[in-house]
């Protein structure tokens, strides 16, 4: 076709006219199995990192100036555990997002990895089964242990050459049990968390 | 099908690979390769939406004028990507966890775009989807290749499946530099003795 103004115009708008209303359309029908995946999504990991419940609700609580919600999970009406969508932006490849599953007594049932960007093959490793991050923490009591790694005095094994990304998992943990005594009401608000994590930032230059 | 359209899915197999041959795309192919799967997922998506978009602009080539050609191809694939992410979103979350941070950078990979103006634009509905398959395919080969070899050397393992040796695998593979490295030695042996 010739390339005449008006032939680019009438055809740039039809093309965008078009491929908008074909956005907008698969949008459209998209939008209710995305929020239903999202939320099993996030049904699965409660499962994961809570003891057996019937019902569960959630409220937002703020830790650090960040969002933490807090799914509180219960039986016949009685409280039972506490899951708490935990994050901490001190990566090494961004944000790591965990949820940590408590008892009723601050006791960590389950850690599940819910989104992190480490490097393949070093800090990755904290979402494999069994490592040392997960289990030097599964089953302590939060309340009872150090929540930062070994190297900076604390009580969690750290992975191996990857100092950052346990760092920033021991920082998640120590901001979910934070949010944890919010929400079975041992504190109204949260106090701060300093750990490893943070910091790191003003001695640099380590390895991961 | 002829010879000579079996030849055009041949041709982006090995005589034109994006990767090893045209050096298209270098981005995705760099950054996404740290292991097999992920190479593999990634090829797979581009095929995706490289047949679709071939299609569809070998469809409409006759009806755009040619100096606004460029901005129409690429609003045809910014919403054929837009639309995978959400239907990959919606109907198959768990494979959009493992490949969602990838999707959007389709719509930067020059190979779509290349193709479009190189390929589709000139040719039938037909060549230009087998064009679209045997260069989507030469991208996921060349990807997964690349994605296993670096699994191996930096991680010890292959799909994830541990060697058990990953204790002694130099890490740098997997890392940034180790990309770079196996792109380079792999295009070298391509070249040697697939490409004739």
């Amino acid at each position: 076709m010739e390339s005449s103004l008006k032939n680019m115009v009438l055809v740039l708008f039809t093309i965008t006219l078009l491929s908008s209303a074909a956005v907008g359309g698969v949008y459209l029908i998209t939008k209710e199995p995305i929020a239903q995946a999202k939320e099993a999504a996030v049904n699965n990991a409660l499962k994961q990192v809570l003891p057996e419940f019937e019902a569960t609700t959630k409220q937002t609580i703020e830790v650090n100036a960040l969002p933490i919600v807090a799914h509180t999970a219960t039986v016949a009406d009685k409280a039972v555990g506490y899951a708490i969508e935990s994050i901490s932006k001190n990566g090494f490849g961004g944000a790591i997002r965990l949820m940590v599953g408590f008892d009723t007594e601050g006791n960590i049932v389950n850690i599940n990895v819910l989104e992190q960007k480490e490097t393949p093959g070093l800090g990755t490793k904290m979402a494999d089964e069994g490592n040392a991050l997960h289990s030097s923490l599964v089953g302590k009591n939060a309340g009872k242990v150090n929540l930062t790694v070994k190297k900076d005095g604390g009580d969690v094994d750290a992975l191996t050459a990857a100092t950052i990304s346990s760092r920033a998992y021991a920082e998640a943990v120590a901001i979910a049990y934070e949010a944890f005594k919010v929400a079975c009401g041992w504190q109204s608000t949260a106090g701060d968390v300093a750990t490893g994590a943070s910091k790191q930032e003003q001695k640099g230059g380590q390895n991961e | 099908m002829s010879n000579n359209r079996l030849s055009l899915v041949w041709k982006g197999l090995i005589k034109e690979n994006p990767t090893f041959v045209l050096v298209l795309g270098m981005c995705p192919t760099l950054g996404t390769t740290t292991s097999a799967i992920n190479g593999l997922g990634m090829g797979v998506a581009t095929m995706a939406v490289l047949i679709m978009s071939n299609v569809v602009i070998a469809m409409i080539k006759n009806l755009i004028p040619d100096k606004v050609r460029i901005p129409a191809f690429i609003v045809v694939i910014a919403s054929f990507v837009t639309v995978i992410e959400m239907l990959m979103q919606a109907y198959v979350p768990s494979l959009y966890a493992a490949l969602g941070v990838f999707i959007p950078l389709i719509v930067v990979n020059c190979i779509i775009l290349g193709r479009a103006e190189a390929f589709a634009s000139k040719n039938g509905v037909l060549d230009s989807a087998l064009d679209g398959v045997g260069i989507g395919l030469g991208f996921t080969l060349s990807l997964t290749v690349i994605g296993a070899v670096r699994e191996i050397l930096g991680s010890g393992s292959i799909f994830g499946l541990s060697l058990g040796i990953s204790d002694y695998m130099p890490l740098v593979f997997v890392l940034a530099p180790g990309a770079f490295l196996v792109l380079g030695f792999l295009m070298v042996l391509f070249n040697k003795y697939l490409k004739k």
